[in-house]
């Protein structure tokens, strides 16, 4: 199976490697996957507390070369975006930007899952924090 | 050196130049139907046949007489199976084979079972090999057939096939051998080792595809099969249809090159298999050799790689043909059932590469085919998320994974 340009880009020139600190309150991880399954992509997101703005995203991915080139590729997108936005990020557009064969599309839906679980992790720590502040202040 | 560089040898090996050599005349110059019996044309292509046949016999230590010629190891095993099982079906209806075989002896096995047989398919241990104790309780009165490949196609673990074939001849079992990975590269003997059918290929040996063979015993037994393939009644009505006398002619001069080298070839390639295999380990953490190290074809390696895989390593050193257990390069998308048959995780199955060294390859390809693997593991390990997480110290075996 012949790889597409852009994948090959994101599989040589992976943006976005690496990993922040999970217990940090501006960070949201999200993990998903299973390595009996052959993929597992673990994504984060940095997010000012003041704008709501993703100010940096991080990545690591055990899959294949359409696996990582997701991820990677989603790292991208979110930054910048609003936690919001971010939610809207669908797999088709990966799908898109990525040209990924019918075999491969597995890889974007396992790509927007991470987004979700990265914006729904850092969502409920920012709840955690409002209800202690609100324990507090009662 | 010249890239890419193929290390797949167990898929399919090239074409040796002196094969080809001895082949061309036959697509050309004496190009007569080896069954036409009333001119030169055909008296030529039947010696040429006639001296292919020797040929894969000596190889085996077998009789001329006993070689059938099919089109490939599949349909010599497709034979050596329905054949057996429809000749003897008076006598009995059970097979045993084994977890690990090829899906061209597994999916036979298959289509039998729907036509009434039973079949036993016996587990591996963790090191590949199969249990004799637990073939030995497997036999029952209805045993007509055991079928144990002589050495595996991902793995390369050679079966105590000489132990196996005293054990069905004392209970006068019919025993089949898939030899197609090991004719020719390992000793093969069908008299030491009480081989009754063995099926060999053409490509895997250096020979031309589209061409294999059955050896089938004459004497003690004498195996009888039902034919698969109606028509003219060549080889000897086993197998009907007009030989292919330019891949008869490859395949017999095949094994007669790797009867002659075999000494020379097994060693050198055994040497740079095992530099592959000692630098790999030297220089990564946390590699598993897969399969028995002892019981092996010379020419197999087959790692895993933990943490990473298995076609993302292939996309990273794209100058290199080698083959893969995960599940995203096989057409099933399901990872290597040989593997799982070891007890491998899938996890480590997703993480292999196997690795077949072969008659052209030098140690310099093979040199620069370990740095490659170094690299590309250290670099895929830098993304993964799993190696971060053990070298955390997390129990990777313990995490509740979000399976899809």
């Amino acid at each position: 199976m012949a790889y597409s340009d852009k994948v090959l880009d994101h599989y040589n020139n992976p943006r976005n490697v690496g990993s922040m600190d999970k217990t940090s309150p501006d960070v949201g991880t999200g993990m998903v996957g299973a390595p009996e399954c052959g993929d597992v992509m673990k994504l984060q997101v940095k997010v000012n507390p003041l704008t709501g703005i993703i100010e940096d995203a991080k990545f690591k991915t055990f899959g294949c070369g359409s696996a990582i080139a997701s991820s990677s590729l989603a790292t991208e997108m979110l930054k910048g975006k609003t936690v919001d936005e971010a939610l809207e990020i669908k797999n088709t557009l990966i799908v898109n930007e990525l040209s990924l064969p019918p075999v491969k599309i597995h890889c974007s839906v396992l790509a927007e899952d991470a987004i979700k679980a990265a914006i729904t992790d850092y969502k409920s720590k920012k709840q955690q924090d409002a209800n202690k502040s609100e324990t507090v202040n009662a | 050196m010249k890239l890419p560089i193929y290390l797949d040898n167990h898929a399919t090996t090239p074409l040796d130049p002196r094969v080809l050599d001895a082949m061309l005349p036959y697509f050309t110059e004496h190009f007569g139907n080896a069954a036409s019996r009333n001119h030169s044309f055909g008296w030529e292509a039947e010696e040429a046949v006639e001296k292919g046949r020797r040929q894969v016999a000596n190889l085996i230590g077998a009789n001329a007489k006993e070689i059938i010629f099919t089109s490939g190891a599949t349909e010599s095993n497709n034979l050596a199976l329905k054949g057996v099982a429809q000749m003897y079906a008076e006598r009995g209806n059970h097979i045993i084979t084994a977890a690990s075989e090829h899906k061209a002896v597994l999916d036979t096995c298959k289509h039998l079972e729907k036509e009434g047989c039973r079949v036993t398919y016996l587990p591996l241990q963790a090191d590949g090999l199969i249990d004799l104790q637990m073939l030995k309780e497997s036999f029952t009165d209805k045993t007509i057939l055991v079928s144990i490949m002589y050495a595996n196609n991902e793995i390369g673990v050679i079966q105590p096939i000489r132990e196996i074939g005293r054990m069905c001849k004392e209970r006068k079992v019919l025993f089949h051998t898939d030899a197609v990975q090991a004719a020719g590269k390992v000793p093969v003997n069908v008299i030491e080792d009480n081989i009754d059918l063995a099926s060999i290929s053409g490509h895997k040996l250096y020979g031309p595809k589209g061409v294999g063979a059955l050896y089938v015993r004459r004497k003690n037994p004498r195996v009888q099969l039902t034919a698969q393939m109606d028509g003219g009644g060549h080889e000897r009505g086993m197998r009907s249809g007009t030989l292919n006398v330019t891949g008869i002619v490859g395949l017999g001069e095949a094994c007669e090159l790797a009867q002659n080298e075999m000494a020379e070839e097994s060693g050198r390639l055994r040497a740079m298999r095992d530099s592959l295999k000692d630098r790999i380990m030297t220089e990564l953490d946390e590699v598993f050799i897969n399969g028995s190290w002892e019981h092996r074809l010379p020419h197999n390696l087959n790692i895993s790689f933990a943490y990473v895989e298995g076609e993302s390593m292939l996309m990273g050193i794209n100058d290199i043909a080698v083959s893969s257990g995960s599940a995203c390069t096989s057409a099933t998308l399901e990872p290597s059932y040989v593997l799982k048959a070891l007890g491998l995780g899938d996890d480590l199955a997703h993480s292999s590469i196997r690795f077949g060294i072969g008659r052209f390859n030098t140690q310099e390809e093979v040199d620069y085919v370990a740095g490659r693997m170094v690299e590309v593991v250290k670099k895929l390990r830098e993304l993964s998320p799993l190696y971060e997480m053990a070298k955390e110290g997390v129990d990777l075996t313990k995490v509740q994974w979000t399976a899809h």
